[in-house]
């Protein structure tokens, strides 16, 4: 079942580079989805049944890997856009970032100190490495949906760190997490609305004339 | 005793959630209408301090203190709140004020007046009152932080209830800012506080030391966070514009209870401290005297009613101050009965003023409701058509001027018994800060009396200055009801404070438990408090016998009616009277160096009919505009290449945030 899981682990870090490389909007959004229910699946792979579990699973594969998904693609029609164009940074350097950052990661997970039953695991770099690259699209993307897809790789990178305490994690934390994301996807959703209200534009680059003088 | 303080505490628990849902059927839309909404948490607000004023009362009189842990998981360890004496003597007023006002509230700012703020308003009006409530329940610095937020937030939202109009906005604003300033401090207090005890929790009285550059660190800290909210000279700049910009009995609840919410938090964190410093003492007496007499030095000045309130705020904030610092004076010289007196006397002004305070500004809400305005210089004559609110902001006048036979006068006695304590003490640096600071409380409350007199002078006698803003009608009982319990409990407390004596020397104990080791004395020892009872009740019925012999003398003459200062003209009108800025002239000029008043001088042409001209003046907030603002614009100036780092684009915002985290990772790799 381990290596079960670091093969999907392994599978989520290549979406991460799939979601840095792209400049197809629904591609993204599909990966990320994808993204999600592996995600989805992994709790069940490392911790024994339990009814709690089940309720995780549903829930988080329902949101991550169709709800969000979902309302992102429906966005992205209603915007009539499809590709990122003009990034702050260019894909081929995005990439080569995300490489070195995954690198880092490793390194620097193999030093941190961690319980003996969870040193084997890819657990702790692969949500390092998600983190970044979740970053990464969020510094390098102009477009407010590719903004959206940052955030939640970002969300996937920290999932997969809570993943390891799953028993041990109070509901309330849990609870804080979806409530996290269901936040974030409200917000970016009013900032899209709005940004594309007033400036005719999804891009988040002429916010700059909202700042104060 | 067990189960009477379960029961106490429950009490207490149980009126603080009902406070805070006391506005949340309002919110949900559809399920009553507006009005009926009100009326509910008008209901459930009288209902939350009933209780809660009981609970307090049995957690008074019983004296003992309990602590519950609260089942939180949060990371800094377990949370508790807990209920002392200390505790129970501050939810006092919270309970006693916010239901007052919330009774006054229905009619004052009634749903079919203001539908568009009135959910808002109802709803943080219940949040506050939960807010300052487990503010002063709370027993780790986390939780503190918590309640402290959440009231602060609430009453910003309770501030610019009326946020359509630019004033409140810019009064909300800097509110804002100066709050946040506050808490800025809060949150390096509890940390330096963890550092001293090792736990978030808050120590046992007396459990730290004082003496150590630490303990002065904490001490200084805690008097700018919390006296930033006490409103202490010279953090009260938020004050003034807050309290005149917010409704009545928004006002009366900032000004008598949050003030002394910020209070709480410095006696709770002196309390932590055993010997004390005398410099502590010292600085808190120094800050009391200042407050105090430029606090009311700018109130006379004022020719707004509800900005000259705040001021006096500002003025008893300082007497409260003044007090503290007798007891801690007399905790470094090992002096119990100044400990005692100085802070019998704090802790009863705070009661005292958040009385007097919700009864002064409850009235002036009338005089505003009836009158359509605040400026002091178009009212008048309102004794004649609100002879009843005329009657209760007398009262309210005449306790806050410290006079007897009202409750403002036993806390001043008190705290004046301290400093006489002092003088004729062991003598060295603390007869000196006490023969310095008895003086300066003398001329508080000399000015306090003058300005009531120009206070109550220009707005209830005489006869109205204009016919727009002529006093129209009586306010409605639910306006006048609470007036009236907080008139009395004033009088009450002025005529028998041996009622309170035994309840504040419990509460002085817990905070100077050195008290119980050292001589243990009764305050009924140190101050004559029968002798006020009988003082009180002899110019009390002689107050009545010169009234009813007055009265009788004048049904039997005949009466003519006149303008008031009509000094004989042949055609007086209303505008000969004396204006509040006239009345008020000398003593402005006088403390001209603080106040720096402006004045525009009328421009007389010459010739022999001279055009119209107009005369104005005013006090600006002189330690905003003249220091603050200039301070900050400067400071603005120097750091505005900082400012490039917001630039406004996400991206860049986003990537601070991963620089930073970068930086962390590669700085514990390594």
């Amino acid at each position: 079942m381990i290596t079960l899981a670091d093969q999907l682990l392994v599978l989520v870090l290549l979406i991460n580079f799939i979601s840095l490389g792209t400049s197809r909007l629904i591609f993204s959004i599909r990966a990320v989805a994808v993204q999600g229910v592996i995600l989805g699946i992994l709790p069940g792979l490392i911790h024994p049944f339990s009814w709690h579990l089940v309720g995780i699973t549903t829930v988080i594969i329902a949101v991550k890997g169709f709800v969000i998904p979902l309302l992102l693609v429906r966005a992205v029609r209603s915007a009539e856009i499809k590709r990122e164009v003009e990034p702050f940074l260019g894909y081929v350097p995005t990439l080569l970032l995300g490489a070195v950052f995954t690198a880092l990661s490793f390194g620097f997970a193999g030093k941190l100190p961690m319980l003996p039953e969870h040193q084997n695991y890819m657990f702790v770099p692969a949500s390092i490495a998600t983190l970044m690259s979740g970053f990464l699209v969020l510094t390098t993307r102009r477009k407010a949906i590719s903004q959206v897809i940052g955030y939640l790789i970002l969300e996937n990178g920290i999932f997969i760190f809570g993943l390891l305490l799953a028993e041990a994690m109070p509901i309330m934390v849990e609870a804080g997490a979806l409530l996290d994301l269901l936040v974030g996807t409200f917000v970016m959703g009013i900032v899209i609305n709005q940004i594309s209200r007033e400036f005719s534009s999804l891009d988040t680059s002429r916010l700059t004339s909202l700042k104060e003088e | 005793m067990a189960q009477e303080l379960v029961a106490a505490s429950t009490l207490i628990f149980a009126a603080t959630l009902l406070a805070a849902l006391s506005g949340a059927p309002l919110l949900v839309p559809g399920l009553l209408s507006v009005s009926r909404g009100q009326l509910l948490a008008t209901v459930l607000m009288l209902a939350a301090s009933a209780l809660g004023l009981i609970g307090a009362a049995v957690a008074l009189i019983s004296g003992s203190s309990e602590i519950f842990q609260l089942a939180w998981a949060l990371p800094f360890g377990p949370a508790e709140i807990g209920i002392d004496p200390l505790s129970a003597w501050f939810l006092i007023p919270i309970f006693l004020i916010t239901g007052c006002a919330a009774l006054y509230a229905r009619t004052y700012w009634h749903a079919g007046h203001y539908p568009h703020n009135v959910r808002k308003m109802t709803f943080f009006f219940g949040v506050m009152t939960a807010g300052m409530s487990a503010v002063v329940l709370a027993r780790d610095g986390i939780s503190f932080l918590f309640a402290w937020e959440i009231m602060a937030l609430a009453s910003y939202f309770l501030i610019t209830t009326e946020d359509e109009k630019p004033e409140v906005n810019a009064a909300g604003t800097l509110y804002m800012i100066t709050t946040h300033t506050g808490t800025l401090g809060l949150f390096a207090l509890f940390p330096l506080l963890n550092l001293l005890s090792g736990s978030w929790l808050f120590p046992a009285a007396g459990s730290l030391t004082a003496s150590s550059p630490l303990a002065a660190a904490v001490y200084l800290i805690a008097l700018f966070g919390f006296g930033m909210k006490a409103g202490i000279m010279p953090l009260h700049i938020w004050l003034p514009s807050a309290h005149a910009n917010a409704p009545s009995h928004v006002s009366a609840v900032m000004s008598g209870v949050i003030l002394k919410v910020g209070v709480y938090g410095i006696v709770r964190t002196l309390s932590f401290f055993n010997a004390v410093p005398l410099w502590w003492g010292c600085s808190v007496l120094a800050l009391g005297g200042v407050s105090g007499v430029v606090g009311v030095a700018f109130a006379i000045g004022q020719h707004d009613l509800k900005r000259l309130l705040a001021y006096h705020s500002i003025e008893n904030i300082g007497i409260i101050f003044m007090g503290l610092g007798v007891a801690l004076v007399g905790q470094a010289t090992g002096s119990p009965a100044m400990m005692l007196l100085g802070m019998s006397g704090a802790l009863l002004h705070v009661l005292n003023h958040a009385l007097f305070k919700a009864l002064l500004f409850l009235g002036a809400g009338s005089v505003i409701h009836a009158t359509g305005t605040r400026e002091m210089d178009l009212m008048g004559g309102a004794a004649r058509r609100l002879p009843y609110t005329a009657l209760l902001f007398g009262v309210g006048a005449v306790a806050i001027c410290g006079l007897p036979p009202l409750n403002g006068f036993v806390s001043e006695l008190l705290i004046y018994l301290g400093f006489f304590q002092g003088i004729q003490g062991t003598g060295g640096a603390a007869a000196a800060a006490a023969a310095l600071a008895a003086p300066a409380l003398a001329l508080v409350g000399g000015l306090a009396v003058a300005c009531f007199v120009k206070v109550y002078g220009i707005v209830f006698l005489g006869s109205p200055r204009a016919e727009r803003h002529e006093a129209s009608h009586e306010a409605g009982w639910p306006m006048l009801l609470p007036m009236l319990l907080l008139g009395s409990i004033c009088l009450v407390i002025g005529l028998a404070p041996s009622l309170v004596a035994g309840p504040l020397g419990r509460v002085s104990l817990t905070v100077l438990p050195l008290l119980v080791t050292t001589a243990g004395l009764p305050l009924q020892e140190l101050a004559p408090l029968e002798m006020i009872t009988i003082a009180g009740a002899l110019l009390l019925a002689l107050i009545s016998l010169v009234t009813f012999w007055y009265r009788r003398r004048l049904a039997g003459t005949v009466c003519s009616e006149n303008v008031t200062w009509g000094c004989g003209y042949q055609r007086p009108a209303p505008r000969i009277q004396y204006s509040a800025s006239s009345f008020a002239g000398m003593l402005t000029s006088l403390f001209a160096f603080v106040l720096k008043p402006q004045s525009h001088p009328p421009e007389i042409a010459a010739g022999i009919f001279p055009d119209r001209s107009r005369f104005s003046s005013h006090v600006p907030e002189a330690v905003l505009e003249l220091v603050y603002i200039p301070a900050l614009k400067r400071l603005y100036a120097r750091f505005s290449g900082v400012r490039k780092l917001q630039n406004g684009i996400l991206q860049q915002y986003v990537l601070y945030s991963l620089v930073t985290l970068v930086v962390l990772l590669a700085v514990s790799y390594f």
